[in-house]
């Protein structure tokens, strides 16, 4: 008796046909590790060098004699947190084998840009204003602003820092300038410890 | 038990390449419990960071599932040893939590391995 061999009609489809659908499981896996990834884009150990320099960075703004100085201070913090941030961002992609422009990385970009570029302006007006003492709460409002929007679509531990962020801002906007000073610190600094440790410990660094 | 002995079946058969019909490029076999779309997509979530688990509603709102279908494809990649799951309770709600096994990122990678492979023969004829 002749043996059957069934004939599996998934095997010979049109070569056209499976390649496109190779090709779109791919780009499925892809998309779906990439929505996944947010659980991992946001850089724990990165956070925790930014939380270290900015109490640096508080205290030697604390001694500086003028507000122009104090400034200085605080801007030069700035611009070394985003370098700190980006070589984390990126350490991290490469850690996990995501591209860093991943669709979650590029999604937490928009949302969280444009807070920081209003509150850039608004420095710029409040210094000019006389209203030095508004800044840290402007900046930490802002900030929390743009870490809860960019982290809508990350663990629910990144809006919350961004919350934290806005809380200490709000009580900052009502203090002047050596206790904003402080509170800025705070929030930089402490926050970014504490939910950078956080981050590193339970989303893969 | 029946699903079982058929997700145990598909493991156990090794992907042997295959000639194509057309063009004789070299066809992997697939693996079929990895290869649909909601165990695939459970599958790949949890390979996007090994060191995290995902919870059943994290993994349920990721994936934008219902309960029941997510349970039912779960459950087939738990028992072919591809996730592993924990369940405890957070207070007094029960947490249900999945993870990529050894084997499971294995053949996971085998399966991106495939389709790879299928695109570059598909591409080379």
């Amino acid at each position: 008796m002749a043996t059957v061999r069934p004939i599996r009609h998934d095997a010979v489809e049109e070569p056209v046909g499976l390649h496109s659908r190779a090709m779109d499981n791919l780009r499925f896996i892809r998309e779906t590790m990439e929505r996944a990834g947010a659980f991992t884009a946001v850089p724990g150990w990165g956070g925790c060098i930014i939380g270290a320099t900015a109490i640096v960075a508080a205290i030697l703004a604390a001694m500086q004699p003028d507000t122009q100085g104090w400034l200085i201070t605080w801007l030069m913090e700035g611009m070394l947190a985003i370098g700190i941030g980006a070589v984390a961002v990126k350490f991290k992609a490469e850690a996990s084998a995501q591209p860093v422009l991943s669709a979650p990385a590029r999604r937490f970009a928009l949302s969280f840009a444009p807070p920081l570029m209003v509150g850039a302006l608004l420095t710029v007006v409040l210094y000019r204003a006389g209203l030095a003492s508004a800044i840290p709460g402007t900046w930490l409002l802002l900030y929390g602003t743009g870490v809860v929007t960019g982290g809508a679509y990350s663990v629910r531990v990144v809006p919350m820092m961004g919350m934290c962020f806005m809380l200490v801002g709000g009580v900052a906007l009502f203090c002047p300038l050596p206790v904003a000073n402080i509170l800025l610190g705070a929030g930089f600094g402490c926050l970014h410890l504490v939910f950078g440790f956080i981050i590193a410990r339970r989303f893969g660094g | 038990m029946a699903k079982g002995n058929t997700a145990r079946k598909e493991l156990a058969e090794p992907a042997k390449p295959r000639i194509a019909a057309s063009g004789g490029a070299a066809v992997p076999d697939l693996d079929r419990l990895i290869h649909e779309r909601m165990r695939l997509a459970i599958v790949s979530a949890l390979a996007a960071d090994p060191s995290h688990s995902l919870t059943f509603s994290e993994l349920k709102s990721l994936l934008q599932t219902t309960d029941g279908n997510l349970s039912v494809h779960s459950r087939k990649l738990e028992e072919a040893g591809y996730v592993s799951c924990t369940k405890s309770f957070e207070g007094r709600v029960p947490k249900t939590e999945y993870r990529l096994t050894a084997t499971g990122r294995k053949a996971f990678e085998k399966y991106i391995d495939h389709m790879e492979a299928l695109v570059r023969a598909m591409r080379e004829r």
